[in-house]
């Protein structure tokens, strides 16, 4: 059968006129929702100029500049950089910070999973859901200060139950082994609800059918998890990671209010460094340098996550 | 007309945030208002009687006391500054002073007629900059001196008159070495200087750590390395060369951060800055005494279920005792919008008038020789005697007094300086370290 030459005789012949009104209208149409469409992204562009894109370019041109906010910044070239490179104290930061990352991200991300598929798998309980993410719901500045008064060598009540059980007290914030797993352990608190959240929401999009088919079949839970879930999940898991990995790199709260950078530095995140320099030592110009150095180590960290992961790929469907 | 209202609504937005935006002057400054910011809660009464006194004596014009928490305080000054919501007048530290005439953010005080002999000796002339101008009016003083628990003492068979009369030295610790130790008592009730004594499980120390100190160690080092002679800079003010590196300072270092190892003072796994200063450790019963400054005399003896007592600080090497003694003084910003009523409001500040009412309330010591007494006087009404604090300051034969230290690029030293001596207290690393770091900051006061 052939249709390419059957178009209702009704509609033929056209004319000229005719032809064009219907593709008139689109286009009109389209000009329409174009103003439209500039009306509902202008205040996130706005935003998006004012508050970030500008502030970047900024940040990146002070990075040139010797600045204390108060005086013109003056030019002074690749200055900032070439003593960035030369300063230990960066170089000291930046592993103290990637030390914080790995611990964070790797126990947040395992403790997240487990209570994920906990969830989907054990339990339809909405309380259950809502008791997870209750430490989310504190800010970090608090949950580091209750922890830390938890924590305290001399007087906290989780170093009298040490004490009491007949063990040495623990310095978890004020000795340079301790204080990072501790402040990566106290963040994990805090985030591992929502993060098992997110999960829990990738999960949710995996059809029920394939576990059917697969218990039918005789697979055991250990083996659904690893040829079910995880493959299914990876696309969520790859964005989860890359927005916890940035978060943790950022990581800047819990330290100010447990161990100000102490105890000698152990826990001086670049985070820390960099607010110490700007806004402690006055020196914009320095510490603009290193954010913009913070922002490559991200981006790349961010676009190897990307590949490895290949998170803009499904595996489902 | 769905657009017309959506891009209305776009516009009212944008143009409140942009109206917003420029509304954000808190200072509520005017002509006749005089704003002032001070951190410490306990003095704000006074200075409200204060500013009341000075509106009646300036008709028409009105101070505005704000009072902040300490660190919130340089923080929210310093944005104040980049924003220009600054107060007209604000109670400055000798720390910060150096930073802030760099800065430039200081409006210079000739004018005020502020006379070296009127105050307490030395507390006017460390507000000359540089570039010989005035940027502070002389407001309070503060000692160190030893705070300790009367019960533990007594428990321990030591009276005030040996705390009085201690000394110390950097080979044996001295009578000072001994006291603590005596007052140190272990898990088993065994003394830090009885045999068996166990120092891995102390349950009083001896002495409550304040921490590593950082580059001034004011309530920590201060009174040993001072007694022993040594001194930050070259000179007293604006000093170009610390001298970190001396080996007096570094063996006083050794031999202080040492009385830890010992079991004698606290570890420094014991500090921490938010939950556990020294005034902790002794108000929970964890240590028998603690050097304190004079900021904190009314909650030593304010602390409930501990009778506090003061004594001298032990003397040193040098034959005599030390304490560091350092004033506050009240500046006026550049970019205030009321210089004049500033003016007459630091005047104010610093004369008698104000210091004397200061005094009275009991909770500093004003600058002046007659706000002091006053202050005297009203912690004698309490029942505080504070001698331990007064005499260094009224004894010059017996007692060497110092200043905090003043210098540019002060943040710079503190930077460098308190993970040194954590690395030196915390972590065992040797006090020859601290060469490499006076080096690293001589180069930076160089610049």
């Amino acid at each position: 059968m052939t249709v390419a030459s059957s178009s209702p005789p009704s509609r033929l012949p056209l004319s000229g006129a005719e032809a064009v009104a219907p593709m008139k209208k689109v286009k009109a149409r389209a000009q329409g929702d174009g103003a439209l469409a500039a009306v509902f992204i202008a205040p996130a562009m706005l935003g998006f100029l004012v508050f970030l894109l500008w502030p970047t370019l900024r940040g990146i041109w002070l990075s040139f500049t010797r600045y204390n906010l108060l005086t013109p910044a003056e030019f002074v070239g690749l200055d900032n950089y070439v003593r960035m490179v030369n300063d230990p104290i960066f170089w000291d930061s930046l592993w103290v910070t990637v030390e914080y990352v790995v611990l964070n991200i790797g126990v947040q991300t395992v403790a997240a999973l487990a209570i994920a598929v906990l969830l989907q798998r054990l339990t339809q309980s909405s309380l259950l859901r809502g008791i997870v993410l209750t430490p989310y719901l504190m800010s970090n500045v608090v949950a580091g200060l209750v922890w830390l008064w938890m924590l305290d060598t001399q007087l906290g009540i989780g170093n009298e139950i040490i004490s009491g059980l007949g063990a040495d007290r623990i310095p978890f914030l004020a000795d340079e082994t301790w204080a990072i797993p501790t402040i990566a352990l106290i963040n994990v608190w805090r985030h591992v609800g929502y993060t098992a959240l997110l999960l829990f929401a990738g999960l949710q999009a995996i059809p029920n059918d394939m576990y059917e088919a697969a218990r039918v079949d005789g697979a055991s839970e250990w083996r659904m998890f690893w040829r079910i879930t995880m493959p299914l999940l990876r696309p969520v898991l790859a964005v989860v990671l890359i927005m916890t990995v940035i978060g943790s790199f950022q990581v800047f709260d819990t330290v100010a209010v447990t161990t100000a950078g102490g105890p000698a530095n152990a826990t001086n995140v670049l985070q820390y460094y960099i607010y110490g320099s700007a806004f402690g030592r006055f020196q914009f110009g320095y510490a603009s340098a290193m954010s913009v150095a913070l922002l490559v180590v991200l981006s790349a960290i961010t676009v190897l996550q990307y590949r490895l992961t290949r998170a803009g790929q499904s595996d489902l469907g | 007309m769905r657009l017309r209202t959506l891009t209305a609504l776009a516009g009212a937005l944008t143009l409140s945030l942009v109206t917003g935006c420029a509304n954000g002057d808190s200072t509520g400054a005017s002509a006749n208002t005089v704003t002032y910011w001070l951190w410490d809660a306990n003095q704000l009464p006074a200075y409200q009687t204060c500013a009341k006194g000075f509106e009646k004596e300036n008709p028409g014009l009105k101070v505005k006391i704000t009072q902040l928490g300490w660190s919130d305080y340089w923080t929210k000054l310093t944005a104040g500054f980049i924003a220009g919501t600054q107060p007209d007048v604000f109670t400055d530290h000798i720390q910060k002073f150096g930073q802030f005439a760099d800065l430039q953010v200081l409006e210079p005080l000739d004018d005020l007629g502020i006379k070296n002999d009127d105050y307490q000796p030395g507390l006017a002339a460390s507000w000359i900059g540089q570039d010989g101008h005035r940027y502070g009016a002389p407001k309070d003083w503060d000692t160190v001196a030893l705070f300790y628990n009367q019960k533990m003492a007594k428990d321990a068979g030591v009276t005030a008159e040996q705390l009085n009369d201690l000394s110390w030295n950097p080979k044996d610790g001295g009578t000072f070495e001994k006291a603590i130790a005596h007052l140190t008592v272990d898990k088993n009730g065994k003394r830090g200087d009885e045999p068996g004594f166990d120092k891995n499980n102390v349950k009083v120390y001896g002495l409550a750590t304040q921490g590593g100190g950082m580059g001034d160690g004011q309530t920590q080092w201060s009174t040993f390395t001072g007694s022993a002679g040594w001194s930050y800079t070259e000179k007293a003010r604006w000093g170009t060369e610390y001298q970190y590196d001396s080996k007096a300072f570094q063996s006083t270092i050794d031999w202080y951060f040492g009385l830890a190892k010992k079991g004698y003072m606290a570890p420094f796994a014991d500090y921490n800055i938010q939950s556990n200063q020294g005034i902790t450790q002794f108000a929970a019963g964890k240590a028998a005494t603690v050097f304190d400054g004079a900021w904190m005399i009314s909650t030593y003896y304010g602390t409930k279920g501990i009778d506090a007592g003061t004594a001298l600080t032990p003397a040193g090497p040098t034959g005599k005792r030390a304490t560091m003694m350092n004033g506050l003084a009240d500046s006026i910003s550049k970019a205030s919008d009321n210089k004049e009523g500033a003016r007459k409001w630091v005047a104010y500040l610093a004369s008698d008038a104000c210091q004397t009412v200061v005094g009275k309330a009991g909770v500093v010591f004003p600058a002046t020789p007659a706000g002091t007494e006053a202050a005297t006087a009203a912690y004698k009404k309490k029942g505080i005697d504070v001698t331990a604090f007064t005499e260094p300051v009224a004894d010059k034969k017996n007692f060497r007094t110092f200043s905090y230290p003043i210098t540019n690029y002060a943040a710079d030293v503190t930077a460098l300086m308190q993970p040194a001596m954590e690395d030196i207290y915390g972590n065992g690393k040797p006090v020859s370290s601290l060469d490499e770091t006076n080096d690293q900051i001589n180069l930076i006061l160089d610049q």
